[in-house]
């Protein structure tokens, strides 16, 4: 048995955050993660950090919240975050109208928004639609989710705090009306062990309707799904967003080596309803082509979906695109008589802080406890320096150790040692762990060269047995194809063809033991 | 940009046959080769962050392309970062003296035997290595004391001439190598063109592959502003060196970015002169009047050469020259990169590139060398001790025209 004062159930961006903050303001916090960190929504989002310009003219106070956030997030989290700048542009066709509405907007909610011009537009970013009408720029930048959550979950251990991966929650514990903890199951050894605590905190976003059902609450989240889409390269360096209502396919994000199209929004009931679509793949590269007129020559690495947690008190069933972006934090106590029980959803990473803040500021009045919220000053671990991510900096460091470090996976710069060191410093049931924390298989290739490499080196490290990892690399290529299928044309089509003669035909995977 | 070279990395399947045959990744471990500092390092690069300096390791011949079957723009996207990397790191004295051919031409030419001998001199070459960087046992060209320009302006040439010729000579055959120039001129001549000889400079090559894109692409234009006139006319364009001959046929515009009309066209009607020769030579209207040159020469087509993919067409010619046995020597590169080789901390390099041709033309005791592209020639004689000649020196030999 554990025993805790705070419970955080789920280990996306809101919930490492509401640990980090409950840390912070000294309170023992246990954090379980049935899957990996960042596995659900926060890992496949597109990675932008709103400068709250997407939603300043639907959504203005969601949009301050964005912006102070941004400006907070640069400071302690400087090395998740990169600096592209953004843009908000009107292709040909577009409504002036709502430009000249956005200015205005941006102005009242405090986002610097400055008038730059077509021609400058296309001086900075030279694959632009040649007929843009107008362009802005913005304070967005893109963030590095997973660095950002692992940083949150290594400052949650760093000041006393347990952080589970691979353990699910079998049942909340439920004594007089209040919920005092959880059984929860590591999933790698099946051992169950129980965490009491006085107050648990539900930060499982879509699944927060069962995770609430087991303690007899009723919570009705919704699901927006979105898909995106990864091509090969950077075709702007600047997050590029379409000057009008938010709506499908209008924004462009740099992430690391590669840029993000989004997204879409299709109401699901089904938290894990993560189907790709193949005609909203196409719909999506025809309009964001409108945008960018090279994505449809580009090279198309992959697609997926995450699903947003859309909540809204009373949900009479309006479009998902029209519900809230804004963070809901429901107190059980108050809302249906169950103690010790707070649910966090809707929001977005952006404001994960906000969110965490607004959470533990609720578990501190519950437990009576008196204690400031810290996390807009305190840095996070690794971000001391100040230095905010490059999209250069993993080149800049292969530079330096060129001759002495060996190079696992060439499109994403993984050396053999990060490789090894992700390994021994977290529990390793897959490749995509491993992938999550170095981006191992996640450049042009997907894996058909670096995945076999990374195979022997960890069967060699005995951080897998053989036959785990044979399982292991035949679950990578199944996962790897899933996000395949939907775009499975031209160069990647080459590309995915070259890797299945590689896997199956060299390596023949589906006969190793295992 | 008319041509997207940054957007053809999305061709790339990892397949690693560019590494395979990149010279300069096998002769050193400094260049991580063309695969990892093209397509591979690209995917990292934004305007104003250049991180990667071992880039420059990359001896620009151009093989990486040439070998990729899937398309990649491999040379031409390190071309372009190199350039990137220049601009934010600025460009050390030595690369942009030695890429202005056209400025230490009209420098010595009026001194030339001044010139040369200093140069040949130990002390001068150490001075040179520690001041400038230059490789004190590099091969450096000697500079003549009359132009081609001045010398095919006093020519006497024979009447009635149907078919007309531009000949653009270049940098080499002006300042350095003038008989080379009168050669081909004579050759043309005896094949019945008219050659026009216009007043032109240079090409911007050695500027371009020195990553100085600016000063490469005025001098690109310049040049190019003197011979579209021409090529409007009708006239067709003799290159002398195939390097220069590229540069105005595909480098400018993919490398350099130039779009341009004028370019485009010079480029439509650039032939390189043998290219010309055996285009004539298969429609039959070639003068087959060799007499035997009873000797073995070794043959070497330069990187560049193999850039124009027309076969090779020297090799062709030459063997139609009787009782002269022509060795193709079939290797990659002769390492000197133009001015690749001159460079203090790449001249080994360089040599090493080319150690395995240097043995093959050792081996095979003649008594000269033949090779297309200057720069090439220079570097092979000086590492062999064997004469290198332009094909077209074999040709007018054969012909008797000297």
């Amino acid at each position: 048995m554990i025993e805790t004062q705070v419970l955080v159930v789920g280990g996306g961006a809101t919930g490492v955050g509401v640990a980090r903050d409950a840390a912070l303001r000294g309170l023992r916090v246990v954090l379980v993660e049935r899957h990996d960190l960042a596995e659900g929504t926060t890992g496949r989002f597109h990675g932008l950090l709103h400068s709250g310009g997407r939603y300043v003219v639907k959504d203005p106070r969601s949009a301050r919240e964005c912006m102070d956030e941004n400006r907070i997030l640069r400071r302690i989290a400087a090395h998740c975050i990169e600096d592209t700048g953004g843009l908000f542009v009107c292709t040909p066709g577009d409504d002036e109208e709502y430009a000249d509405g956005f200015v205005a907007a941006c102005a009242e909610a405090g986002i610097e928004a400055e008038e730059i011009g077509a021609a400058e537009a296309l001086r900075r970013e030279p694959r632009l639609h040649p007929g843009l009408a107008r362009a802005f720029s913005v304070p967005d930048a893109a963030v590095d989710t997973w660095r950002l959550v692992g940083a949150c979950a290594d400052d949650v251990e760093r000041r006393g705090g347990t952080v589970l991966r691979r353990h699910e929650v079998v049942s909340l514990i439920v004594e007089a009306d209040a919920v005092r903890g959880a059984l929860v199951r590591d999933a790698r050894s099946g051992d169950e062990v129980e965490v009491r605590a006085e107050m648990t905190v539900s930060a499982t976003g879509a699944w927060a309707g069962q995770l609430a059902a087991m303690a007899g609450c009723d919570v009705h989240v919704r699901g927006g799904r979105g898909i995106m889409v990864a091509l090969n390269h950077r075709l702007t360096h600047a997050v590029v967003n379409r000057c009008r209502m938010p709506s499908d396919s209008d924004i462009l994000v740099p992430a690391h080596t590669v840029c993000v199209l989004g997204t879409t929004d299709v109401s699901t009931d089904d938290p894990d309803d993560t189907a790709v679509p193949a005609d909203e793949v196409r719909q999506m590269l025809a309009d964001g082509s409108e945008m960018v007129p090279h994505i449809r020559a580009a090279r198309v690495l992959r697609a997926w979906a995450g699903i947003r947690p859309l909540y809204s008190e009373g949900d009479t069933g309006a479009a998902t695109r029209d519900l809230t972006r804004d963070l809901t934090l429901l107190d059980h106590r108050e809302r249906e008589g169950v103690g010790g029980f707070l649910t966090i959803t809707g929001g977005k990473l952006t404001t994960f802080r906000l969110m965490a803040e607004v959470t533990v500021d609720a578990v501190c009045e519950h437990l009576g406890v008196d204690a400031p919220c810290t996390t807009a000053d305190e840095l996070l671990p690794g971000s001391g320096d100040g230095h905010l991510l490059t999209v250069g900096e993993r080149l800049a460091e292969r530079e330096r150790n060129l001759h002495d470090e060996q190079i696992v996976c060439e499109c994403e710069l993984v050396t053999r040692g990060m490789l090894l060191d992700a390994a021994a410093t977290r529990p390793v049931v897959s490749l995509d762990d491993l992938r999550r924390a170095t981006r191992l298989g996640m450049g042009p290739c997907q894996g058909g060269f670096c995945i076999p490499r990374a195979a022997g080196l960890l069967a060699a490290a005995g951080a897998m047995d053989a036959p785990a990892v044979n399982a292991a690399v035949r679950a990578f290529v199944e996962e790897r194809w899933k996000g395949g299928w939907p775009i499975l044309e031209g160069r990647q089509a080459r590309q995915m063809r070259l890797d299945d003669w590689m896997f199956h035909g060299a390596l023949d995977i589906d006969h190793l033991p295992g | 940009m008319s041509v997207d070279i940054r957007g053809s990395l999305d061709n790339c399947v990892k397949c690693t046959i560019c590494e395979t045959f990149c010279p300069v990744a096998q002769a050193t471990p400094l260049f991580p080769g063309p695969k990892y500092a093209g397509p591979q390092s690209e995917r990292y690069r934004e305007p104003g962050t250049s991180v990667d300096a071992s880039l420059d390791y990359c001896s620009g011949c151009g093989i990486c392309t040439q070998v990729c079957p899937q398309g990649v723009d491999i040379a031409e996207i390190n071309a372009r970062a190199r350039a990137q990397m220049r601009t934010e790191r600025g460009m050390p004295l030595r690369d942009r003296l030695i890429a202005r051919p056209t400025l230490l031409g009209r420098l010595a030419q009026p001194v030339a035997p001044v010139a040369n001998a200093v140069m040949r001199t130990g002390l001068a070459r150490r001075a040179a290595e520690s001041a400038l960087g230059i490789h004190r046992d590099a091969a450096l060209p000697s500079f003549s004391a009359r132009t081609l320009q001045s010398r095919a302006r006093r020519r006497r040439r024979p009447g009635g001439a149907g078919r007309t010729v531009v000949y653009f000579h270049g940098c080499a055959a002006n300042y350095n190598e003038p008989d080379v120039g009168m050669m081909a001129i004579e050759v043309l001549e005896h094949n019945g063109f008219e050659v026009i000889v216009p007043p032109q400079g240079c090409c911007g090559l050695p500027l371009q592959s020195n990553g100085n894109f600016g000063p490469a692409r005025s001098h690109t234009r310049e040049l190019v502003s003197r011979l579209a006139p021409l090529a409007r006319d009708g006239h067709m364009i003799v290159a002398n060196s195939t390097s220069c001959g590229l540069m105005l046929k595909r480098e400018a515009r993919e490398i350099l970015g130039i779009d341009d009309p004028d370019l485009a066209l010079v480029g439509e009607r650039m032939f390189d002169i043998c290219e010309l020769l055996r285009d004539l030579h298969d429609a039959g209207e070639l003068r087959t009047d060799f007499h035997p040159l009873p000797m073995r020469v070794p043959y070497h087509q330069p990187c560049q050469g193999r850039g124009h993919g027309f076969g090779k067409p020297a090799l062709d010619l030459l063997r139609l020259i009787p009782e002269l046995e022509v060795i193709e020597t079939d290797r990659e590169c002769c390492g000197v990169a133009g001015t690749y080789g001159l460079k203090k901390e790449k001249y080994e390099i360089a040599m090493r590139v080319g150690a395995s041709l240097f043995a093959d033309i050792a081996e095979a005791r003649a008594d000269c060398t033949a090779c297309d592209s200057e720069t090439c020639r220079w570097h092979i004689a000086k590492a062999t001790g064997v004469p290198a000649l332009h094909p077209l020196e074999l040709l007018h030999r054969a012909y008797r025209l000297s």
